[in-house]
């Protein structure tokens, strides 16, 4: 009789690749269920396109050019960059430019540098920074919550672009048109889809740590930097939104929660992680305060994806019995 | 309660055993005594083939300072000197005892009296020493480093406290645990015979809280003697470690080797070790048994047996049911650090403190995907090292990268492995490299020595 000779350890936690994303698009529900409550059609339109053309771009890929088995394509991780990528777009944007979006974002995002856990950059984000530069009109023309079509909206502009104009004109009373804070907070105000409800990507966030997808440290410096420098602007400057009205605005919870915590892109140690998410939020605050963009979040990520290979050569973990110096 | 700091995971305890008391295996037909049981140089075998050899008769002798002499479980004829393929997977020298009856060597206290510290003035610490250096006591928790070495501190070090390592973190194993709750008594004695021996007052018990009756027994019994503490700490895996265990009780972290334990005072020996060295020193009872695990999922009746070392694993294994239908693996020792054996022909040795059965549906790895960079290894590695990182650079073999990143500081308990999410083969990966890395530093070290 033969038995299986292998190398301890013998068992395992059971944890898999799968697990792990599917645990995100899970914790992605509520802000999903907000979104479609927000936008109707037009959020479930966006969603589905930008996920299907996701997988399928990976599938046709990994079968066509890379010539490879196709394994992985189920294993959650081309659904959930469509479901990041369909969270980062406006709900009334034609079909066509999502799919661009979704080639841009498996295709030159992800597979380019070999497929699952070899990107250095967030697929989702490349494939939104692509589309931004690309159609600066239509993703910036966000319908208003309770448009509840897909193409046809009534649109007008999110509290980020009220907070930029507010910059611009020196006139902290433009800020009195923004909603008040806890409307913020809980969603129906205009942007992308997952921009919505900062409540219900919290939640998400907190099932992400309780399930230990992920760790507390990446989203926590980015809104507790966020928080702080806001706050000090605010204070200095009226003018300035004050941070929670910068917190629940844009893409920020998202980021922090979703994006920057993409595991293949950020640092493997928690020190650095928390490097990675001070720069992201003193750049999100920079690139709003002082930016051309209303919005910085998706370029801080960007940016501070390039660095990571950096940072994970400096910052090492604290090594057992290492003499404290 | 008390813990190690960095990393450590939480495997399913499967503690099947737990409730099953001690019983005594059956004497085997023939029994095969390695003389690699211990770290260190193989023993020298001191009889012929033909001898008669009784229990307690010694067989081989040490073969240097970091060596255990090994002795006959059995009474008997010496059938021949041959290899045979141990628990290591290697094929090495070993005595082979043909047994006939059960006749004991005349100096072994056989009783079950208990002797206690008190009624034996005359030992020192140097008796104490010699009498466990000739009875071959190794560490019982598998590691099995010669005993007497590690109680023999090098110049300038002094111990100031003695731990017991009774945290039995590995799934599966009940052995220690069901040592203590029928052997308290003995094993304290065995505690204060260690104090004595590096001359030190104070003793550590270190339990983990999912073994409460036997935090409770031990604390009881341990109140009779001064300067023994129980201490209870939080279920982790691998508490068990060394170094682990030394930051759990006393807070000190041993630095990166060469330091070793004695270099922050403490010196650990595993509890099966405590009561091995009250028979010993208080019986005249050389290591010939030891208390074994059987246990798995499909096994019929898991169960803690006390056998003799040399027996075969198969005559364990009938003890407790036979071998399942559906075995496909079988392990000596437990599910994390254990190794896998080539079948149950091995025979038990000193270090063996389980055997784990393993279905069909447990044995096999599952399909290794691509590393997804989720730093679950990062979080769970107990020495704080990137486990990641040392895995790929030890299999693009670059030896200068691994060492500076601390490959040698690896103590292999598996929890990079056990957490990934993508089944990856790091530890295979990493003990590659940690083996090829202290083999450099080994040569380094002859060349340096040569140019002087």
């Amino acid at each position: 009789m033969k038995h299986v000779i292998s190398l301890s350890p013998h068992v395992h936690s059971g944890d898999s690749v799968q697990k792990n994303m599917y645990g995100v698009c899970i914790a992605l529900v509520p802000a999903l269920i907000a979104s479609v409550w927000c936008f109707g059609l037009g959020a479930a339109v966006v969603l589905a396109t930008s996920v299907a053309a996701c997988v399928l771009c990976e599938w046709a890929i990994t079968k066509f050019i890379l010539r490879r088995e196709v394994v992985t394509i189920l294993d959650g991780s081309a659904v959930l960059t469509g479901l990041l990528l369909g969270f980062n777009l406006p709900s009334n944007l034609p079909l066509w430019i999502i799919i661009i979006g979704a080639v841009v974002a498996i295709g030159v995002g992800k597979m380019t540098f070999g497929g699952l856990g070899c990107n250095p950059f967030n697929p989702a984000l490349v494939g939104r920074v692509f589309l931004l530069i690309s159609f600066p009109v239509q993703m910036t023309t966000w319908p208003v919550a309770g448009s509840m079509g897909y193409l046809d909206c009534e649109t007008a502009a999110t509290p980020l672009a009220v907070m930029k104009y507010a910059i611009k004109s020196s006139d902290p009373g433009v800020l009195r048109q923004l909603p008040d804070s806890i409307d913020m907070l809980i969603g129906m105000t205009g942007g992308s889809l997952g921009e919505v409800s900062a409540i219900c990507l919290l939640i998400g966030c907190a099932f992400m740590i309780w399930r230990k997808i992920i760790t507390w440290h990446t989203p926590v410096s980015i809104l507790v930097t966020v928080a702080v420098l806001a706050e000090v602007m605010h204070l200095v400057n009226p003018a300035y939104a004050s941070a929670e009205y910068v917190l629940c605005s844009g893409g920020l919870m998202l980021g922090a929660c979703f994006m920057a915590t993409d595991y293949v892109t950020s640092p493997m140690t928690h020190k650095g992680q928390v490097i990675y998410g001070v720069a992201i939020g003193v750049l999100t605050v920079v690139i709003r305060f002082f930016g051309a963009y209303p919005e910085g979040m998706s370029f801080a990520i960007l940016i501070m994806n390039a660095f990571t290979p950096l940072i994970n050569t400096y910052v090492k973990p604290k090594r057992f019995g290492e003499v404290k110096k | 309660m008390k813990t190690f700091s960095i990393g450590g995971v939480h495997p399913a305890e499967n503690k099947l055993s737990a409730g099953s008391p001690i019983r005594e295996a059956a004497l085997p037909k023939q029994a095969i005594f390695s003389l690699f049981q211990h770290i260190g140089a193989p023993a020298k075998p001191v009889v012929q083939k033909g001898d008669k050899v009784k229990v307690g008769t010694m067989l081989a002798e040490a073969g240097g300072f970091v060596s255990a002499p090994v002795y006959s479980s059995v009474s008997g004829t010496v059938s021949k000197i041959d290899a045979v393929i141990d628990a290591s997977g290697t094929r090495r020298s070993a005595i082979f005892v043909d047994v006939e009856g059960d006749e004991w060597e005349e100096t072994i206290d056989r009783s079950a009296t208990l002797v206690t510290l008190d009624q034996r003035p005359d030992l020192d610490a140097k008796a104490i020493v010699e009498k466990i250096k000739t009875a071959g006591i190794v560490g019982m928790g598998g590691a099995t480093f010669p005993c007497h070495v590690k109680l023999t501190p090098p110049p300038g070090c002094k111990a100031d406290c003695v731990i017991i390592n009774a945290v039995e973190c590995e799934p599966y194993l009940t052995a220690d645990h069901r040592l203590m709750l029928e052997h308290a008594d003995e094993i304290l004695v065995g505690v204060e015979l260690i104090m004595k021996a590096v001359a030190c007052t104070k003793g550590y018990i270190g339990i983990e809280n999912n073994k409460p009756d036997a935090i409770a027994l031990m604390r009881e019994k341990a109140a009779a003697h001064p300067g023994i503490e129980v201490v209870p700490l939080k279920v982790k895996y691998p508490q068990g470690g060394e170094k682990q265990l030394i930051e759990a009780v006393t807070g000190r972290e041993v630095p990166a080797p060469p330091a070793i334990p004695i270099n922050v005072g403490a010196v650990v020996q595993n509890v099966g070790t405590a009561f091995a060295i009250y028979q010993a020193v208080m019986k005249n009872k050389p290591l010939i048994d030891r208390v074994i695990t059987v246990t798995g999922h499909s096994v019929t009746n898991p169960s803690n047996l006390l056998a003799r070392i040399g027996t075969p694993m198969s005559l364990l294994m009938d003890e407790c049911g036979g071998l399942p239908e559906d075995t496909a693996k079988i392990i000596g020792g437990g599910p994390m650090m254990g190794k896998a054996l080539v079948n149950l022909d091995v025979p038990m040795c000193k270090g063996s403190s389980g055997l784990l059965i393993m279905n069909d549906s447990e044995a096999h790895r599952p399909n290794v995907q691509p590393c997804i960079r989720c730093a679950k290894c990062v979080s769970a590695c107990p020495m704080g090292l990137e486990p990641f990182l040392l895995a790929t650079a030890s299999a693009a073999h670059n030896w200068e990268l691994v060492e500076d990143n601390m490959i040698t500081s690896c103590i292999e308990c598996g929890s990079c492995q056990f957490t990934c999410p993508s089944h990856r083969p790091m530890l295979d990966n990493i003990r590659l490299g940690k083996t090829t890395v202290m083999g450099i530093i080994r040569a380094r070290a002859a060349a340096a020595q040569n140019n002087k």
